[in-house]
């Protein structure tokens, strides 16, 4: 990563984050059209809901003719850490203007969030609307193009993960959070390796009892909870 | 699947809670100041959900009982890993998971 928060950065350090939404979009077109949804509804999906995991939730539950506001308020669980995602942005954009603040909203995602936060470990603690804007409008628009292949590819491509792009997100995931460890000096390495430890065992032992919608927002509060008590212990 | 007016209105519920999940804090702390308790509460907040994130992708759960491990997943994790030490470098990492898992689907 680079010091400069410009468009042209942005754009080179988005590019991980369009190979994986490629593979996942392709992945939810395909899944999508294959529920019976035609390309045109599955396109809205993308471009209204714009939300992961929480769309292919969308469309499993319209499958089973769930009543409509069971589907609104599990897919509102499943975002539910977006919540968590924007109150920990939003003192970096505290002095832009407030529709500048709902457009970063708006498009934001765990992967730019996770690009920012490690963005700030080059930067002095600062970003900017600019290179924001672009990390999440490319990523946005590569979403939306990845769903519209895989939903024209329909019954072409049956199962995507063949080719290895599902995992994509995942090692994404991997390297930001290593990058993130060894680059934040705000916290040691030892309390981040512990938080991250306690984070394992609470997604295998959480999973046997938390429901999947709830798992992730669950575990991050108690491993922030955790890690809050680590640092009062040390100081 | 349901009618065209169920599924648009399904759409749209579903749009308007996560755009609410997403910009009613930038909008509301724009007003209002975080405590320090908070701020340093949300510092933890970016490598929890990574891990998370990632360990959720490495179980596959089962109702009511411990998870089964998502043997795929986890094999293309340790390439992934020491791609991600040794580059250091997130599109080199990106690439070494997206083969690793291409790799160990043949495999298995």
């Amino acid at each position: 990563m680079h010091p400069e928060l410009t468009i042209r950065a942005a754009m080179k350090e988005v590019l991980p984050t369009t190979l994986g939404y490629i593979g996942i979009g392709i992945a939810f077109g395909i899944v999508s059209r294959a529920s019976g949804l035609s390309v045109l509804l599955t396109a809205l999906i993308s471009i209204f809901v714009y939300a992961g995991s929480a769309q292919f939730v969308l469309v499993t539950m319209l499958l089973s003719h769930s009543p409509i506001l069971s589907i609104i308020f599990s897919v509102f669980l499943v975002n539910a850490r977006m919540m968590l995602l924007s109150t920990t942005l939003s003192p970096y954009f505290k002095q832009e203007k407030t529709w500048r603040n709902i457009l970063l909203g708006t498009f934001l995602t765990d992967e730019s969030f996770a690009l920012g936060m490690n963005k700030l470990n080059y930067t002095n603690r600062t970003l900017n609307f600019t290179w924001f804007n672009t990390v999440n409008l490319t990523s946005y628009l590569t979403w939306i193009i990845g769903t519209g292949i895989g939903a024209m590819l329909g019954s072409l491509l049956s199962n995507p993960e063949k080719f290895g792009f599902g995992f994509a997100i995942t090692a994404m995931f991997i390297g930001l959070l290593y990058l993130q460890v060894i680059a934040d000096k705000t916290i040691p390495i030892k309390q981040q390796l512990i938080v991250i430890l306690f984070v394992l065992l609470l997604t295998y032992f959480g999973m046997a009892i938390i429901p999947a919608k709830v798992l992730i927002i669950v575990v991050t509060l108690l491993g922030c909870t955790l890690g809050v008590i680590l640092k009062h212990a040390h100081a | 699947m349901p009618t065209l007016n169920f599924i648009l209105w399904t759409i749209f519920g579903a749009g308007v809670v996560t755009w609410l999940s997403r910009i009613l804090p930038f909008v509301l702390l724009k007003k209002f100041n975080l405590s320090p308790a908070v701020i340093e509460f949300l510092s933890f907040v970016p490598i929890t959900i990574m891990a998370a994130l990632w360990f959720q992708e490495i179980f596959i759960p089962r109702s009511g009982q411990l998870p089964e491990i998502n043997t795929l997943n986890l094999l293309a994790s340790i390439p992934t890993l020491l791609s991600a030490v040794i580059s250091k470098n997130l599109p080199v990492i990106v690439i070494v998971g997206v083969l690793s898992a291409a790799v160990c689907q043949l495999i298995i």
